[in-house]
Protein backbone atom coordinates (compact mmCIF):
# COMPACT_ATOMS: atom_id res chain seq x y z
CA UNK A 1 0.00 0.00 0.00
CA UNK A 2 2.81 2.22 1.11
CA UNK A 3 4.91 1.55 -2.42
CA UNK A 4 1.42 2.36 -4.50
CA UNK A 5 1.42 5.65 -3.32
CA UNK A 6 4.87 6.56 -3.17
CA UNK A 7 4.97 5.38 -6.90
CA UNK A 8 1.56 8.34 -7.34
CA UNK A 9 3.46 10.72 -5.61
CA UNK A 10 6.62 10.11 -7.56
CA UNK A 11 4.54 10.57 -11.09
CA UNK A 12 3.10 13.45 -10.06
CA UNK A 13 6.57 15.09 -9.01
CA UNK A 14 7.20 14.31 -12.65
CA UNK A 15 4.76 15.92 -14.64
CA UNK A 16 4.74 18.84 -12.10
CA UNK A 17 8.86 19.17 -12.77
CA UNK A 18 8.65 18.63 -16.28
CA UNK A 19 7.09 21.74 -17.71
CA UNK A 20 9.88 24.86 -16.22
CA UNK A 21 12.86 21.73 -17.48
CA UNK A 22 11.83 21.89 -20.90
CA UNK A 23 12.71 25.94 -21.27
CA UNK A 24 16.57 24.69 -20.50
CA UNK A 25 17.62 22.96 -23.43
CA UNK A 26 20.59 21.03 -22.83
CA UNK A 27 23.94 22.50 -24.32
CA UNK A 28 22.64 25.90 -25.21
CA UNK A 29 24.87 29.29 -24.77
CA UNK A 30 23.35 30.67 -21.01
CA UNK A 31 26.46 32.71 -20.06
CA UNK A 32 26.00 35.79 -18.22
CA UNK A 33 27.32 36.49 -14.69
CA UNK A 34 30.12 33.68 -15.95
CA UNK A 35 31.26 35.69 -18.40
CA UNK A 36 32.41 38.57 -16.28
CA UNK A 37 34.37 35.35 -14.41
CA UNK A 38 35.73 34.01 -17.14
CA UNK A 39 36.92 37.18 -19.06
CA UNK A 40 38.29 39.11 -16.27
CA UNK A 41 39.83 35.85 -13.93
CA UNK A 42 43.45 36.46 -15.12
CA UNK A 43 43.89 40.32 -14.66
CA UNK A 44 41.28 40.15 -11.49
CA UNK A 45 43.01 37.21 -9.55
CA UNK A 46 45.46 36.00 -11.49
CA UNK A 47 44.87 32.42 -10.75
CA UNK A 48 44.88 29.80 -13.99
CA UNK A 49 41.66 27.73 -12.43
CA UNK A 50 39.07 29.41 -12.47
CA UNK A 51 36.70 27.30 -10.43
CA UNK A 52 39.49 27.89 -7.45
CA UNK A 53 39.12 31.85 -8.08
CA UNK A 54 35.13 31.67 -7.72
CA UNK A 55 35.20 29.34 -5.02
CA UNK A 56 37.77 31.89 -2.63
CA UNK A 57 37.60 35.24 -3.90
CA UNK A 58 34.21 35.32 -5.84
CA UNK A 59 32.33 33.66 -3.64
CA UNK A 60 34.21 32.88 -0.22
CA UNK A 61 31.78 33.94 2.25
CA UNK A 62 30.13 30.98 1.21
CA UNK A 63 32.81 28.23 1.29
CA UNK A 64 33.20 30.47 5.17
CA UNK A 65 29.71 29.36 5.70
CA UNK A 66 30.30 25.45 4.36
CA UNK A 67 33.72 24.85 6.36
CA UNK A 68 31.41 25.99 9.87
CA UNK A 69 28.74 23.58 8.25
CA UNK A 70 31.09 20.59 8.42
CA UNK A 71 32.76 21.45 11.84
CA UNK A 72 29.30 21.95 13.50
CA UNK A 73 28.51 18.37 11.68
CA UNK A 74 31.74 16.67 13.42
CA UNK A 75 30.79 18.67 16.68
CA UNK A 76 27.46 16.74 16.54
CA UNK A 77 28.43 13.59 16.16
CA UNK A 78 31.37 13.81 18.78
CA UNK A 79 28.64 14.74 20.97
CA UNK A 80 26.15 12.28 20.13
CA UNK A 81 28.29 9.13 20.55
CA UNK A 82 29.64 10.68 24.00
CA UNK A 83 29.98 8.68 26.79
CA UNK A 84 31.40 9.52 30.34
CA UNK A 85 34.91 8.19 31.07
CA UNK A 86 33.82 5.14 33.66
CA UNK A 87 31.56 3.70 31.02
CA UNK A 88 33.67 3.14 27.98
CA UNK A 89 33.25 -0.49 26.72
CA UNK A 90 36.45 -2.99 26.05
CA UNK A 91 36.18 -3.95 22.79
CA UNK A 92 36.61 -7.37 22.60
CA UNK A 93 39.78 -8.28 21.38
CA UNK A 94 40.54 -8.79 17.46
CA UNK A 95 43.05 -10.41 15.76
CA UNK A 96 46.09 -8.82 14.44
CA UNK A 97 45.81 -7.61 10.74
CA UNK A 98 47.77 -9.71 8.56
CA UNK A 99 51.62 -8.72 7.24
CA UNK A 100 50.81 -7.55 4.09
CA UNK A 101 48.40 -5.56 5.16
CA UNK A 102 50.31 -4.11 7.71
CA UNK A 103 53.73 -3.16 5.07
CA UNK A 104 52.04 -1.93 2.63
CA UNK A 105 50.17 0.35 5.24
CA UNK A 106 53.49 1.23 6.44
CA UNK A 107 54.81 2.20 2.93
CA UNK A 108 51.77 3.90 1.52
CA UNK A 109 50.61 6.34 4.09
CA UNK A 110 53.38 8.91 3.42
CA UNK A 111 52.81 8.04 -0.28
CA UNK A 112 48.90 8.91 0.22
CA UNK A 113 50.00 12.14 2.45
CA UNK A 114 52.17 13.56 -0.10
CA UNK A 115 49.73 13.56 -2.88
CA UNK A 116 47.39 14.60 -1.18
CA UNK A 117 49.44 18.00 0.31
CA UNK A 118 50.16 18.18 -3.83
CA UNK A 119 46.97 18.35 -4.34
CA UNK A 120 45.65 21.01 -2.51
CA UNK A 121 48.83 23.49 -2.41
CA UNK A 122 48.80 23.36 -6.47
CA UNK A 123 45.01 24.40 -6.00
CA UNK A 124 45.11 27.51 -8.50
CA UNK A 125 47.26 26.16 -11.09
CA UNK A 126 45.97 22.31 -11.59
CA UNK A 127 42.17 20.97 -11.14
CA UNK A 128 42.02 20.00 -7.44
CA UNK A 129 42.31 22.53 -4.10
CA UNK A 130 41.53 22.06 -0.70
CA UNK A 131 38.40 19.71 -0.55
CA UNK A 132 40.14 16.98 -2.94
CA UNK A 133 42.93 16.92 -1.00
CA UNK A 134 41.46 17.10 2.47
CA UNK A 135 39.72 13.95 1.78
CA UNK A 136 42.71 12.17 0.02
CA UNK A 137 44.54 12.83 3.66
CA UNK A 138 42.07 11.55 5.58
CA UNK A 139 41.61 8.17 3.67
CA UNK A 140 45.21 7.62 4.16
CA UNK A 141 44.34 8.20 8.05
CA UNK A 142 41.47 6.04 7.72
CA UNK A 143 43.98 3.28 6.42
CA UNK A 144 46.21 3.34 9.15
CA UNK A 145 43.30 2.89 11.67
CA UNK A 146 42.21 -0.44 9.96
CA UNK A 147 45.59 -1.77 9.89
CA UNK A 148 48.52 -0.45 11.96
CA UNK A 149 47.11 -1.38 15.14
CA UNK A 150 49.82 0.44 17.36
CA UNK A 151 49.60 3.95 16.38
CA UNK A 152 46.01 4.85 17.18
CA UNK A 153 44.61 8.02 15.89
CA UNK A 154 45.02 10.92 18.72
CA UNK A 155 40.84 12.57 18.50
CA UNK A 156 43.03 15.23 20.67
CA UNK A 157 45.19 16.45 18.40
CA UNK A 158 43.12 16.49 15.20
CA UNK A 159 40.67 18.36 16.71
CA UNK A 160 43.42 20.84 17.71
CA UNK A 161 44.84 21.02 14.09
CA UNK A 162 41.56 21.78 12.61
CA UNK A 163 40.85 24.51 15.27
CA UNK A 164 44.40 26.16 14.10
CA UNK A 165 43.28 26.01 10.47
CA UNK A 166 40.12 26.99 11.11
CA UNK A 167 41.01 30.28 12.80
CA UNK A 168 44.00 30.65 10.42
CA UNK A 169 41.25 31.19 7.54
CA UNK A 170 39.12 33.84 9.19
CA UNK A 171 42.46 35.72 10.37
CA UNK A 172 43.56 36.21 6.56
CA UNK A 173 40.13 37.33 5.83
CA UNK A 174 39.91 39.96 8.79
CA UNK A 175 43.36 41.05 7.60
CA UNK A 176 42.01 41.87 4.25
CA UNK A 177 38.66 43.88 6.25
CA UNK A 178 42.07 45.25 8.46
CA UNK A 179 44.22 47.04 5.27
CA UNK A 180 41.44 47.21 2.57
CA UNK A 181 37.98 47.65 2.22
CA UNK A 182 35.89 44.68 2.58
CA UNK A 183 36.34 41.35 4.37
CA UNK A 184 38.68 38.58 2.34
CA UNK A 185 40.47 41.34 0.18
CA UNK A 186 42.97 39.93 -2.06
CA UNK A 187 46.06 41.79 -0.17
CA UNK A 188 49.10 39.57 -1.60
CA UNK A 189 50.36 40.12 -4.82
CA UNK A 190 49.18 38.72 -7.97
CA UNK A 191 52.53 37.56 -9.25
CA UNK A 192 52.97 36.15 -12.90
CA UNK A 193 50.01 33.24 -14.25
CA UNK A 194 51.46 29.71 -13.98
CA UNK A 195 53.59 30.35 -10.94
CA UNK A 196 53.66 28.45 -7.34
CA UNK A 197 53.66 31.82 -5.62
CA UNK A 198 50.69 33.90 -7.68
CA UNK A 199 47.29 34.26 -6.78
CA UNK A 200 47.51 36.34 -4.40
CA UNK A 201 45.24 34.97 -1.09
CA UNK A 202 44.48 31.72 -2.65
CA UNK A 203 47.17 29.36 -1.70
CA UNK A 204 47.00 30.44 1.85
CA UNK A 205 43.44 29.81 2.39
CA UNK A 206 43.53 26.42 0.22
CA UNK A 207 46.28 25.35 2.39
CA UNK A 208 44.21 26.03 5.34
CA UNK A 209 41.13 24.75 4.06
CA UNK A 210 42.97 21.21 3.06
CA UNK A 211 44.49 20.72 6.79
CA UNK A 212 41.08 21.26 8.07
CA UNK A 213 38.78 19.38 6.03
CA UNK A 214 41.25 16.25 6.57
CA UNK A 215 41.70 16.49 10.23
CA UNK A 216 37.54 17.00 10.78
CA UNK A 217 37.13 13.70 8.30
CA UNK A 218 40.05 11.86 9.98
CA UNK A 219 38.50 12.67 13.56
CA UNK A 220 34.72 11.58 11.78
CA UNK A 221 36.27 8.14 11.05
CA UNK A 222 38.11 7.97 14.51
CA UNK A 223 35.37 8.69 16.47
CA UNK A 224 32.75 6.63 14.63
CA UNK A 225 35.59 3.26 15.18
CA UNK A 226 36.64 4.18 18.51
CA UNK A 227 33.78 5.49 20.75
CA UNK A 228 30.89 3.26 20.62
CA UNK A 229 31.40 -1.24 20.42
CA UNK B 1 14.18 8.66 -29.46
CA UNK B 2 15.67 12.15 -30.63
CA UNK B 3 14.52 13.07 -27.26
CA UNK B 4 15.92 10.51 -25.71
CA UNK B 5 19.60 11.08 -27.47
CA UNK B 6 19.59 15.06 -26.91
CA UNK B 7 18.59 15.02 -22.92
CA UNK B 8 20.56 12.06 -21.54
CA UNK B 9 21.60 13.82 -18.59
CA UNK B 10 18.42 15.24 -17.61
CA UNK B 11 17.13 11.80 -17.86
CA UNK B 12 19.74 10.00 -16.21
CA UNK B 13 19.67 12.98 -12.78
CA UNK B 14 16.04 12.41 -12.75
CA UNK B 15 16.23 9.01 -12.45
CA UNK B 16 18.41 8.67 -9.79
CA UNK B 17 16.55 11.37 -7.75
CA UNK B 18 13.79 9.51 -8.04
CA UNK B 19 15.16 6.19 -7.35
CA UNK B 20 16.18 7.84 -4.09
CA UNK B 21 13.18 9.30 -2.87
CA UNK B 22 11.04 6.14 -3.51
CA UNK B 23 13.68 4.25 -1.20
CA UNK B 24 13.57 7.49 1.20
CA UNK B 25 9.26 7.17 1.12
CA UNK B 26 8.75 3.03 0.56
CA UNK B 27 11.63 1.27 3.13
CA UNK B 28 11.52 0.49 6.41
CA UNK B 29 15.39 -0.19 7.61
CA UNK B 30 16.66 2.91 8.70
CA UNK B 31 20.27 2.31 6.84
CA UNK B 32 18.71 2.10 3.81
CA UNK B 33 16.86 4.88 3.69
CA UNK B 34 19.98 7.26 4.67
CA UNK B 35 21.52 5.16 0.99
CA UNK B 36 18.42 6.31 -0.96
CA UNK B 37 19.43 10.05 0.85
CA UNK B 38 22.63 9.55 -0.74
CA UNK B 39 21.42 8.56 -3.93
CA UNK B 40 19.09 11.99 -3.97
CA UNK B 41 22.09 14.22 -3.07
CA UNK B 42 24.20 12.14 -5.91
CA UNK B 43 21.47 13.22 -8.87
CA UNK B 44 20.62 16.72 -7.52
CA UNK B 45 24.52 17.27 -8.28
CA UNK B 46 24.71 15.52 -11.61
CA UNK B 47 21.47 17.48 -12.26
CA UNK B 48 23.17 20.97 -11.80
CA UNK B 49 26.65 20.15 -13.45
CA UNK B 50 24.57 19.40 -16.60
CA UNK B 51 22.95 22.46 -16.24
CA UNK B 52 25.63 24.54 -16.95
CA UNK B 53 27.29 22.99 -19.86
CA UNK B 54 27.67 23.84 -23.32
CA UNK B 55 28.06 22.10 -26.59
CA UNK B 56 31.75 22.11 -27.93
CA UNK B 57 32.88 23.89 -23.97
CA UNK B 58 35.78 22.69 -22.55
CA UNK B 59 36.96 23.01 -19.22
CA UNK B 60 37.06 25.93 -17.60
CA UNK B 61 41.27 26.57 -17.01
CA UNK B 62 44.04 28.46 -18.71
CA UNK B 63 46.20 25.40 -19.39
CA UNK B 64 47.25 26.71 -22.33
CA UNK B 65 47.85 30.44 -23.53
CA UNK B 66 45.88 30.14 -26.32
CA UNK B 67 42.34 28.99 -24.78
CA UNK B 68 39.49 31.19 -25.95
CA UNK B 69 37.87 32.44 -23.10
CA UNK B 70 34.26 32.34 -24.62
CA UNK B 71 34.54 28.73 -25.61
CA UNK B 72 34.28 27.57 -21.56
CA UNK B 73 31.52 25.54 -19.72
CA UNK B 74 30.09 27.62 -16.94
CA UNK B 75 32.21 27.26 -13.66
CA UNK B 76 29.79 29.16 -11.36
CA UNK B 77 27.81 25.73 -10.98
CA UNK B 78 30.89 23.62 -10.41
CA UNK B 79 31.90 25.92 -7.78
CA UNK B 80 28.48 25.37 -6.18
CA UNK B 81 28.44 21.72 -6.34
CA UNK B 82 32.01 21.57 -4.88
CA UNK B 83 30.65 22.54 -1.79
CA UNK B 84 27.31 20.43 -2.04
CA UNK B 85 29.10 17.24 -1.90
CA UNK B 86 31.20 18.02 1.16
CA UNK B 87 28.40 18.83 3.17
CA UNK B 88 26.48 15.94 1.88
CA UNK B 89 28.95 13.53 3.19
CA UNK B 90 28.98 15.89 6.59
CA UNK B 91 24.95 15.47 6.94
CA UNK B 92 25.62 11.25 5.91
CA UNK B 93 28.00 11.49 8.60
CA UNK B 94 25.68 12.86 11.34
CA UNK B 95 22.87 10.96 10.20
CA UNK B 96 24.42 7.94 10.80
CA UNK B 97 26.27 8.51 14.25
CA UNK B 98 22.44 8.81 15.45
CA UNK B 99 21.47 5.64 13.79
CA UNK B 100 23.36 4.06 15.81
CA UNK B 101 22.94 5.39 19.09
CA UNK B 102 19.42 4.62 18.06
CA UNK B 103 20.38 1.07 18.01
CA UNK B 104 22.41 1.23 20.96
CA UNK B 105 19.27 1.99 23.13
CA UNK B 106 16.25 0.06 21.05
CA UNK B 107 17.77 -2.94 19.66
CA UNK B 108 16.20 -2.65 15.92
CA UNK B 109 16.46 -0.47 13.11
CA UNK B 110 12.49 -0.59 11.85
CA UNK B 111 11.25 2.33 11.86
CA UNK B 112 7.87 0.84 12.86
CA UNK B 113 9.25 -0.65 15.85
CA UNK B 114 11.15 2.74 17.09
CA UNK B 115 7.87 4.82 18.40
CA UNK B 116 8.32 5.53 21.59
CA UNK B 117 8.72 9.13 22.18
CA UNK B 118 9.17 9.32 25.69
CA UNK B 119 9.20 12.65 28.05
CA UNK C 1 27.54 6.77 -27.01
CA UNK C 2 29.62 5.31 -24.12
CA UNK C 3 27.54 8.10 -22.10
CA UNK C 4 24.05 6.15 -22.39
CA UNK C 5 25.90 2.58 -21.98
CA UNK C 6 26.72 4.01 -18.49
CA UNK C 7 23.72 5.47 -17.72
CA UNK C 8 22.12 2.35 -17.96
CA UNK C 9 24.49 0.82 -15.98
CA UNK C 10 24.09 3.20 -13.10
CA UNK C 11 20.16 3.25 -13.16
CA UNK C 12 20.22 -0.61 -13.13
CA UNK C 13 22.78 -0.37 -10.34
CA UNK C 14 20.78 2.07 -7.96
CA UNK C 15 17.42 -0.47 -8.87
CA UNK C 16 19.31 -3.15 -7.48
CA UNK C 17 20.65 -1.24 -4.24
CA UNK C 18 17.05 -0.50 -3.75
CA UNK C 19 16.11 -4.44 -4.02
CA UNK C 20 18.56 -5.86 -1.98
CA UNK C 21 18.03 -7.45 1.32
CA UNK C 22 21.89 -7.62 2.27
CA UNK C 23 22.90 -3.94 3.42
CA UNK C 24 26.52 -4.44 2.66
CA UNK C 25 25.88 -5.46 -0.80
CA UNK C 26 24.02 -2.91 -1.31
CA UNK C 27 26.59 -0.18 0.24
CA UNK C 28 28.87 -1.82 -2.54
CA UNK C 29 26.31 -1.24 -5.53
CA UNK C 30 26.27 2.22 -4.26
CA UNK C 31 29.79 2.94 -4.16
CA UNK C 32 29.48 1.98 -7.68
CA UNK C 33 26.56 4.29 -8.62
CA UNK C 34 28.88 6.97 -6.81
CA UNK C 35 32.00 6.47 -9.42
CA UNK C 36 29.57 6.47 -12.12
CA UNK C 37 28.61 9.83 -11.42
CA UNK C 38 32.10 10.66 -11.59
CA UNK C 39 33.23 9.43 -14.73
CA UNK C 40 30.27 11.42 -15.87
CA UNK C 41 31.07 14.59 -14.50
CA UNK C 42 34.05 13.79 -16.28
CA UNK C 43 32.05 13.70 -19.81
CA UNK C 44 30.67 17.19 -19.02
CA UNK C 45 34.30 19.20 -18.44
CA UNK C 46 34.06 19.72 -14.62
CA UNK C 47 37.57 17.67 -13.76
CA UNK C 48 37.05 19.76 -10.22
CA UNK C 49 33.88 17.97 -9.09
CA UNK C 50 35.09 14.87 -10.83
CA UNK C 51 37.97 14.64 -8.78
CA UNK C 52 35.67 15.66 -5.24
CA UNK C 53 32.78 13.23 -6.54
CA UNK C 54 35.42 10.61 -7.08
CA UNK C 55 37.57 10.95 -3.16
CA UNK C 56 34.65 12.42 -0.85
CA UNK C 57 31.86 10.37 -2.19
CA UNK C 58 32.91 6.93 -3.49
CA UNK C 59 35.82 6.26 -0.70
CA UNK C 60 34.64 8.27 2.30
CA UNK C 61 31.35 7.64 2.40
CA UNK C 62 31.63 3.95 1.72
CA UNK C 63 33.93 3.90 4.60
CA UNK C 64 31.46 5.85 6.63
CA UNK C 65 28.55 3.32 5.69
CA UNK C 66 30.86 -0.26 6.30
CA UNK C 67 31.07 1.03 9.85
CA UNK C 68 27.99 1.93 10.70
CA UNK C 69 27.09 -1.22 9.24
CA UNK C 70 29.39 -3.15 11.56
CA UNK C 71 28.07 -1.36 14.82
CA UNK C 72 24.56 -2.43 13.87
CA UNK C 73 22.43 -5.40 11.65
CA UNK C 74 23.89 -6.78 8.40
CA UNK C 75 20.33 -7.97 6.82
CA UNK C 76 17.50 -5.99 6.71
CA UNK C 77 14.47 -8.19 8.27
CA UNK C 78 15.10 -10.93 10.72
Amino acid sequence: MRKIIALILLAMLLWGISKPISNIPFGMNKINVAKHYITKDISETGAANVVTSVVVLYRGFDTLGEVTILFIAAIGLASILYLPKKRVPDNPPVEDSSLILRTGCRFLFPLILLFGTYIFVHGHLTPGGGFQGGAIIASGFALMSLSCKERILSTVRLGVVESLAGLTFVTVGLIGLATGGYFLLNFLPKGTLNMLFSAGIIPVIYVAIGFKVGSELAGIIGNLMERTQ
Amino acid sequence: MNFLYANTYYIAAFGLIFIGLYIVMAKRNLVKVIIGLSFVDSGINLLLISIGYIKGGTAPIFSRPDISPLKMVDPVPQALVLTAIVIGVAVLALALSLVVRLYQEYGTLDIRKIRGLKW
Amino acid sequence: MVAMVLIVIMLIAALVAAALKDLLGAVVVATLVSLITAILFYFLQAPDVAMAEASIGAALETVIFVIAIRKTERFEDK
